[in-house]
């Protein structure tokens, strides 16, 4: 089957926290989107070449609409920021492998979210929840200061906070939350910035956890045809036969024993 | 009309090809584009072993281009002719394999296990990345290495032989007469120009290699100036690229002297771009009366 870049359109746009824009677009890539893959967003500005990868934060029930929850960082999402209802959005999609909801059967699941991270849990949230199969559901977020996306998630899971400057929950990171809170479970699903990464990876090696985390990079294609946007990984990658692999389609979420991070 | 061009004895069903390394081996965009479309594609550089590239940040955006330092990643020749060049054979398009290599005997070694591939119509040697250390470059920069390589492949090639040059060089026609010199049959240009960027914030560079090739529509006017100057140098055929992004950029290149042309960084962008420019070149060719794409080859002296 031929794929296609499609045209979406912004059905409504909200800045939910300091530069945290939360945008849900009508189309009919949300038919396929699972958690934990990204779309390709397009920019309307011919100097800004490359299509800015945005991960799938949730599918509306009807699978009409997408939405997606981003920071403001630069030339790109600053234009996408100003979008208003009905401004037509040019994305490729849906990208990547999502999570393996799958791996939640039966266990005490931990989502871990970290920041910009945080948007992926909400769509993985619900499908856990929806599957019904798993022991039990925590999600364990971290914030600069402003909380976003906490209530959204608390519809599907137990919601523990943490913030670098104690304004809200935990002072500190989320894994002081965890620890402060004497969490524990069996499975990890996580995004976030690297140094979280790092962390959650020897958190879950240590207590004999599995988790998949979800990394990101810079990318330039997002179909795996640049091979910009590599992690190194413990087993030779099946694309280049190296230990690099393609976050765009052998990830973004790999088994965090798989990469080296 | 007429949109065949022949380079080197090889014939192709129109002159709009995929430059090396932004379209993987074809596969990567087999699910966008209908690769029996194209003129050829022309693959990711492979070498003789797998190489693993740079770090990362490998990619920075920049106004109108983007910066890559990829260091030519590849699987190998070896996984290349088993996965890749099998996978094409179910197309009906012209095959060039990009070769890359460290030293003379990594580029014969693969241009000897290509040459018993009935599907590869061409090679496109690269001497030219500037992303890659060791050797590579060496080759691109210097009339006399350059000579040398091209010649040493011409006598084990069993294919036509395009060396792809690149344009951080003081004089090009310099480097197009001594790969015409040298035997080779035709000649690709330009490869990305060496470029930096500088992210502020974090007072560090862009990219882990410091330094990358910059491609897309920013360098397009050097590329034609290059192109036009080299088409007047030699009589080889030329393959023109450097941020083609329409029918009417390729056709820039066409009257400034390229026989073929090549779609880089713009597949990114809009992975349609080669087949619209295929379908603007004949929309250009109907409503200006034009037979015969050959005549357009240079046409502006």
């Amino acid at each position: 089957m031929i794929k296609t870049k499609v045209i979406g359109r912004v059905f409504r746009q909200d800045e939910i926290a300091d530069q945290i824009y939360d945008m849900w677009i009508e189309t009919e890539l949300a038919q396929g989107a699972r958690p934990g893959q990204f779309v390709c967003v397009y920019t309307k500005n011919a100097a800004a070449l490359l299509p800015r990868p945005i991960s799938i934060c949730e599918v509306n029930e009807e699978k009409t609409m997408l939405r997606l929850v981003y920071r403001t960082v630069g030339t790109g999402t600053n234009e996408f920021a100003a979008y208003h209802a009905g401004t037509e959005i040019s994305l490729l999609g849906p990208l990547g492998n999502g999570f393996p909801v799958e791996k939640a059967a039966g266990k005490r699941v931990f989502l871990i979210g970290g920041g910009i991270g945080i948007p992926p849990m909400l769509q993985l949230s619900k499908e856990i929840k929806k599957a019904g199969q798993a022991y039990c559901e925590l999600s364990v977020l971290g914030y600069r200061n402003e909380l976003f996306l906490n209530t959204d998630l608390e519809k599907y899971s137990q919601v523990y906070v943490a913030t670098e400057d104690g304004s809200a929950g935990t002072k500190g990171t989320v894994l002081d939350a965890i620890k402060e809170k004497g969490l524990s479970g069996d499975v990890i699903f996580a995004c976030g910035p690297m140094p979280m990464l790092r962390a959650v990876k020897e958190y879950a090696a240590a207590n004999n956890m599995e988790a998949y985390i979800s990394l990101e990079e810079h990318m330039a294609c997002g179909v795996g045809a640049c091979l910009g946007c590599v992690c190194k990984t413990k087993n030779v990658d099946a694309h280049s036969h190296v230990h690099n692999s393609r976050i765009c389609t052998d990830g973004p979420v790999y088994n965090a024993e798989e990469v080296e991070i | 009309m007429n949109t065949k061009v022949t380079i080197a004895g090889v014939e192709f069903k129109n002159p709009v090809m995929t430059a090396s390394g932004t379209f993987g081996s074809g596969m990567e965009y087999s699910d966008f584009v209908d690769l029996n479309k194209l003129g050829a594609v022309v693959t990711k550089g492979v070498a003789n072993v797998p190489w693993p590239g740079n770090p990362t940040p490998r990619v920075a955006e920049t106004y109108g281009g983007m910066l890559n330092a990829i260091g030519l990643q590849n699987p190998g020749i070896d996984v290349f002719i088993e996965r890749d060049l099998s996978f094409l054979k179910n197309y009906d398009t012209k095959v060039i394999v990009n070769v890359c290599g460290k030293s003379v005997e990594d580029y014969i070694e693969v241009v000897e296990k290509l040459g018993d591939q009935d599907n590869v119509a061409m090679l496109e040697i690269n001497v030219s990345c500037p992303n890659v250390k060791e050797g590579a470059i060496a080759f691109g920069q210097k009339a006399d290495a350059l000579m040398h390589i091209t010649s040493e492949i011409k006598k084990k090639a069993k294919q036509p032989v395009i060396m792809k040059l690149s344009p951080n060089v003081t004089d090009i026609t310099e480097m197009a007469k001594a790969a015409e010199a040298a035997g080779a049959d035709a000649i690709s240009l330009i490869n990305t120009i060496t470029g930096m960027k500088i992210d502020i914030n974090r007072r560090k560079f862009a990219l882990a290699n410091k330094t990358g090739g910059l491609s897309g529509p920013a360098i397009k006017p050097v590329a034609v100036r290059m192109v036009y100057q080299a088409a007047n140098a030699v009589k080889i055929p030329i393959i023109g690229m450097g941020g083609i992004a329409s029918a009417e950029d390729a056709l820039e290149f066409i009257m400034a002297g390229a026989t073929a042309v090549s779609v880089g960084a713009m597949n990114f962008v809009n992975p349609y771009t080669t087949v619209e420019t295929i379908e603007g070149i004949e929309a250009f060719m109907k409503k200006n009366q034009v037979e015969d794409i050959n005549s357009l080859i240079g046409c502006v002296k």
